[in-house]
């Protein structure tokens, strides 16, 4: 039996830090994984965005459905620079835990998808789950986690893995 | 490369039913745990569809839950409590069906409170069935070693299953 599923790199970040960055991202995996638990270095309205291959300009898109235990909805975003994940919040405790799924990322006749499902429990807590798109041909050879205010917190994790169709 | 996406164990409940599914003696060498499960109780009070309590170390207690869910026709969100997490299918459900779900697990070994998400869905041939996914919080910071579904009434059917899978981050 073939491994399949294998981890490509963690980073798990010892102080506050602007990025987290996977780079030089093999092109050898069918699809690609992504695993974790966002932290933000300070309070206040702050956005985790995903991008890819360091294309920081406006080429993504964003549906999100969501559920904060008493009433449900949606909502979407065209043109932003980045995929948006969550909103972690120091001062609250919200450490949204993530997984994301790209499928066929290293092709390079389609745009990139990306299926994201991410979840903070307890006091204001919700679960959600956003499709995200970057209007690229281009293979993925580099995802990096950015936020839009403050820089991402200490203890702020990713792992990266690779799975194989064969 | 190691194997990092491993089966620790699978449980198939038998013709006399069971009052829940178990995993015990968890190894602690992975970074995060993933539980695939088919379930179906023999409930016939209600509608088709039912929410699982899941216990950790032999506990439900300080089990919480955000809910979004969606029957067909409407969509809406809850706030769980006892542990309750997504739904299967009652014995409600059209015949031989049973509710699909999955419950992510990372960092299970750490000391902090325990947060998962699941996603489930009770499929019945009806104009309504219920898909969720949850954010869940188990306000407990011992390792988990051991892990429990349970219908909250009555008790799983034959061929209910779940797999308790193991993820390595490295």
């Amino acid at each position: 039996m073939p491994t399949t599923y294998e981890p490509i790199a963690t980073t798990t970040l010892g102080s506050n830090a602007a990025s987290i960055t996977f780079s030089s991202i093999s092109s050898t995996y069918t699809d690609i994984v992504v695993v974790g638990r966002m932290v933000a270095a300070s309070g206040g309205s702050n956005n985790v965005r995903m991008r890819f291959n360091g294309d920081s300009n406006t080429n993504y898109s964003l549906t999100w459905l969501y559920g904060d235990g008493s009433s449900a909805g949606s909502f979407r975003n065209t043109s932003i620079n980045g995929i948006t994940m969550s909103y972690p919040n120091s001062s609250n405790g919200i450490n949204p835990e993530f997984i994301v799924h790209v499928q066929n990322y290293s092709n390079s006749t389609t745009y990139k998808t990306a299926l994201v499902r991410n979840s903070w429990a307890g006091t204001n807590g919700a679960a959600s789950a956003q499709v995200g798109l970057w209007r690229s041909t281009s293979a993925i050879n580099e995802i990096s986690f950015h936020t839009t205010n403050t820089d991402l917190g200490a203890g702020m994790t990713i792992t990266l893995y690779g799975i194989k169709a064969a | 490369m190691a194997t990092t996406y491993e089966a620790i164990a699978t449980v198939t409940v038998g013709s006399g039913g069971a009052a829940s599914i178990e995993f015990t003696s968890i190894p602690q060498t992975y970074t995060d745990l993933l539980v695939k499960y088919s379930l179906r109780d023999n409930v016939t009070s209600g509608g088709a569809s039912n929410n699982a309590t899941i216990s950790f170390n032999g506990s439900s207690a300080n089990g919480t839950s955000r809910e979004l869910y969606g029957n067909g026709a409407t969509a809406a969100s809850a706030s769980l409590t006892n542990a309750k997490v997504d739904y299967h299918s009652s014995a409600n459900a059209t015949a031989n069906t049973f509710g699909s779900a999955e419950l992510y697990i990372p960092n299970y070994t750490s000391s902090n409170n325990k947060s998962s998400s699941s996603d489930g869905v009770s499929e019945t041939n009806a104009t309504t069935a219920l898909m969720a996914m949850n954010a869940n919080l188990w306000s407990q910071t011992a390792a988990i070693t051991s892990l429990s579904l349970a219908p909250s009434g009555g008790s799983w059917v034959q061929y209910s299953s779940a797999t308790l899978y193991g993820i390595k981050n490295s």
